[in-house]
């Protein structure tokens, strides 16, 4: 059986190959049992799926394992500290009580920091566009903007 | 095979959200909601028979004291378990906190788990019509007044001082003359031998005394779902378990004859596939081709290569553009009556003013973000099933009709949905895991693809209203008919294909006339979000403003106008709309949003109101329009009379999600068929709201002392309307069609 190394949260793991195209989202969930990265559409619509590629922002279900490469791969799994405790933008989340469901919320958080990696101070237009690749069918969009604010404040208050 | 049967489709809507099915051929009249029935199901009546609450088992000899099934404290700690599906609309906290309220637990000292399904010790457990919070509101007072007794009791035995002169708080028992204090934790095992107190011996705290309740808490698997935890039923994994996928035939109704299951076979990470002939009930086991793989992508692959040949003898041959031209033909005529009060005719005649309108709207998806799933295990003659379910219950019962397995051979573990807007009230999904892993021996986890779920949703049905009204000199509105074109399953109307009784305008303009006319459907269509309300609050609060803009009145003026005395619509009804209620709402969020001041050109305020599950609801719709007819949503200032708010993070946060829902849905959201077939696959043709149109959305609770009641639904039928005729103020153009990208607008 062909087999591919990936890095995923820090570790290097070894992974089923033998279907180059498998979309790293079902690598990720059935092999590696990372299920906080979630299935919404399929066809990179949804953003319940967003992982981070060496800091970016993108749509497992539609990005194939091979395509990984020598890239880290950093899923909801891998935000918190070493001593587990929460990162800015997961404790913005459970401070404002941002879920509904909560299906998408994986997929938000990730999208949020990967916006708060790249602009530490956003403002409304820049996280309306850095988030528009995420459904939330809740509607639970006015917290998950109030969250990225709160998280930006809060990792600003942590480099002073 | 005969062809299938829908009846349980409606009978599960009635069952859970209280609407009232008509069979198309039966007696004319509705009947006026019956009070007795009503407090049955929703156990408002305090001290009444309540569905959700059982007898309380009796005290342990030893060890934690569990006096129900809602209530465990031992040395470790205090147990709340939550009874009901959480699905997104906060039961999983909401429901704890009552009974926490009561037992006086400090909230971080509690933990909640999900309840095990066991209708013996509660009752019904289901997610659907609002209904967690009125239904379960005073039995989870009692579950935590009762455990608190018995601890007060252990307490005085302790301290040897009489119970009157001790009190609670914060998960202690307090007696003031000493300052001693002690924990429920430690109490707890000689609680556990202390009596079950009578129900009628318990006091319950008046809500002024309320410590916990109208809080804001954050919901209990909040830090469990940032971190990625398994937690929906799409993240469940057990021993040996294979991944399944289920093809059925692109129209409701259509049969499997064969496949190419040698090929599919044959194909790498493929363990099985087979054909199930399904079990003819519209709502259970269709038939289809189950593929059983090494992984969920091997077996999506191996869908994509699947070929089957379909028997469509039966299969659906809807047509969406058929039903526009037959309601375009029906709209000039005359329906069944369903509702006749006053003479119609003769306000009309007698009219100033008669305005006629023809309103449409397209069916809609629950496109609920987790695609339907359930894994499945079956071995020695038991099946244990995990699944994202409203109704687990009856699930289980689907289960039982489509695989022959005794009830009592099933377990069911409630997973947390990830949404369900009614969509899971029907258990399909787990209908075909269960049948899969019975016929392939080994347990699985089958999961649908968005593709799967459009597909294969249980739609909310479209709808045609012929609408005309008429307001007499003094601009008063006095006649209203509308002829509805609506759509029937099996010969019986969908959710929200029949106008009753309790559909606004009925009881507050004095002649009435609504007509029906159903037309015959296949696809599978029922409750969603605010059954009948989600379209009928656009219809009527618009056109309402339409008469009030006939006579040149405010449209605020109006609505009050309408509303007239303080009153229940049925008297002492507290399943009814009540005036007071109705006019306080709106009047609070006409003064938030500043209704009546100067707006810039192209930009204005629209108001609506609607009573649906119970709740008084009011919404402001701050509006522009530019030439493009695009449009951007300011503001929108709801205000609520749900009686006393039980978590308010968990009640604001349905509000803010009622109105992107409401605006997402009239914005751009229709499913059309031909052939039987649906058109839109995905979200890329279901273009749901996305961040940027998001408005700013201001909550009000009126302050009122009624029972509570759910905020899952009623919040959303206002939006569309309040859109709509902000859009009407701003530029003279008048809305009657839903998605309003229809017409031409986008956001």
């Amino acid at each position: 059986m062909a087999s591919l190394r990936v890095n995923v949260n820090g570790e290097v793991r070894e992974v089923d190959a033998s279907d180059p195209a498998t979309p790293l989202l079902w690598v990720l969930r059935d092999e590696l049992g990372l299920v906080g990265t979630k299935f919404g559409c399929g066809i990179s619509q949804c953003g319940a799926c967003t992982v981070l590629l060496d800091g970016n922002p993108v749509k497992s279900c539609s990005f194939p394992v091979s395509g990984v490469g020598d890239s880290t791969v950093t899923t909801i799994e891998g935000l918190a500290g070493s001593a587990g405790e929460l990162n800015p933008v997961q404790q913005a989340w459970v401070d404002l009580d941002v879920a509904q469901c909560g299906y998408c919320q994986s997929g938000q958080i990730m999208a949020a920091e990967a916006l708060l990696r790249s602009n530490p101070d956003p403002d409304d237009a820049a996280i309306d566009a850095a988030m528009a690749g995420n459904l939330c069918r809740c509607g639970t969009y006015v917290r998950i903007r109030e969250g990225v604010k709160t998280a930006a404040a809060s990792m600003k208050e942590g480099r002073t | 095979m005969s062809t299938l049967s829908y009846r349980g489709i409606n009978e599960t809507v009635a069952a859970v959200t209280g609407e009232r099915q008509r069979v198309v051929d039966g007696p004319l009249r509705i009947a006026k909601l019956d009070r007795r029935q009503f407090m049955k199901l929703t156990g408002l009546v305090g001290g009444g028979l309540m569905l959700s609450f059982t007898l309380p088992r009796a005290a342990a000899a030893s060890g934690p004291l569990q006096p129900n099934g809602y209530v465990r404290i031992d040395a470790d700690g205090i147990t709340l378990l939550a009874k009901n599906p959480e699905i997104g609309q906060g039961v999983k906290t909401s429901l704890p906190m009552i009974v926490a309220e009561e037992l006086d637990a400090a909230w971080d000292d509690v933990t909640v788990v999900q309840s095990p399904i066991d209708s013996a010790t509660y009752g019904m457990q289901f997610a659907g019509g609002s209904m967690s919070i009125p239904m379960n509101w005073a039995a989870l007072r009692q579950a935590g007044a009762t455990a608190r007794a018995m601890l007060v009791g252990a307490a005085a035995k302790q301290l040897g001082v009489p119970a009157e002169e001790l009190s609670t708080m914060d998960s202690h028992v307090v007696h003031k003359g000493s300052g001693r204090k002690l924990a429920y934790t430690a109490l707890a095992a000689d609680a556990a031998e202390m009596p079950v107190p009578e129900a009628a011996s318990l006091t319950l705290k008046s809500t002024g005394d309320f410590r916990l309740l109208g809080k804001r808490i954050t919901g209990v698997d909040n830090e469990a779902l940032v971190r990625g935890e398994a937690l929906f039923g799409i993240d469940v994994s057990v021993p040996g378990m294979k991944y399944a996928v289920y093809q059925k035939c692109p129209a409701i109704g259509g049969k499997a004859k064969s496949a190419n299951l040698a090929e599919i076979k044959a194909m790498p990470g493929v363990h099985d596939a087979f054909i199930l002939d399904g079990n003819d009930n519209a709502m259970d086991l269709l038939p289809g081709v189950a593929i059983i793989a090494d992984s969920t992508w091997a077996a999506i692959r191996a869908k994509r290569a699947l070929t089957v040949e379909w028997d469509e003898t039966d299969a659906s041959k809807d047509s969406w553009s058929a039903a526009v031209a037959e309601a375009e033909r029906l709209r000039g005529e005359a329906g069944e009556r369903v509702v006749d009060e006053g003479d119609v005719d003769a306000a009309f005649e007698s009219a100033a003013e008669r305005v006629s309108g023809y309103y449409t709207y397209h069916f809609v998806s629950h496109a609920q973000l987790e695609p339907q799933n359930t894994t499945a295990s079956f071995a020695d003659g038991a099946l244990e099933i995990w699944a994202p379910t409203q109704t687990p219950d009856w699930g289980m019962d689907a289960v039982a009709r489509a695989t022959g397995i005794d009830k009592s051979k099933i377990t069911l573990h409630q997973m947390r949905c990830g949404g369900g807007f009614g969509r899971r009230l029907y258990n399909d999904f787990m209908c075909e895991a269960a049948a899969i892993t019975q016929r392939a021996g080994v347990p699985v986890k089958l999961q649908w693809t968005r593709e799967d779920d459009m597909a294969y949703d249980l739609y909310r049905a479209g709808g045609f209203h012929q609408l005309e009204g008429s307001v007499d000199a003094e601009g008063k509105v006095t006649g209203w008919r509308d002829h509805f074109i609506t759509f029937a399953n099996d010969g019986r109307p969908v959710s929200g294909g029949a106008l009753g009784q309790g559909v606004f305008p009925n009881g507050l303009v004095e002649n009435v006339r609504f007509e029906q006319t159903p037309l015959d459907w296949k696809n599978r269509c029922a409750a969603w979000r605010a059954p009948g309300a989600n379209v009928f609050g656009f219809v009527v609060q618009s056109f309402l403003h339409e008469l009030a803009a006939a006579a040149g009145r405010d449209h605020l003026e109006v609505l009050l106008e309408v509303f007239g005395e303080p009153r229940w619509l049925v008297p002492d009804n507290p399943g009814t709309l009540n005036t007071e209620r109705a006019a306080n709402v709106v009047k609070l969020a006409a003064e938030k949003a500043g209704w009546g001041r100067n707006m810039p050109d192209g930009r204005a305020l629209g108001l609506a109101f609607y009573f649906s599950h119970m709740g008084h609801i009011a919404e402001v719709a701050d509006v522009s329009v530019d030439a493009d007819k695009k449009i951007k949503v300011h503001k929108v200032t709801v205000a609520a009379d749900v009686g006393p708010i039980v978590n308010l993070s968990g009640a604001e946060n349905q509000m803010q999600g009622s109105v992107v829902d409401g605006l997402s849905t009239m914005m751009g959201l229709s499913v059309t068929f031909e052939n039987g077939r649906v058109q839109q696959s995905n979200f890329d043709k279901y273009p749901l709201l996305r961040m940027a149109a998001t408005p700013k959305v201001d909550v009000h609770f009126v302050d009122s002392d009624f029972s509570p009641t759910g905020l899952g639904e009623p919040a959303l039928p206002p939006l569309a309307p309040a859109v709509c005729n902000a859009i009407y103020s701003a530029t003279g153009h008048r809305i009657r069609t839903l998605p309003i990208s229809e017409e031409g607008y986008t956001v």
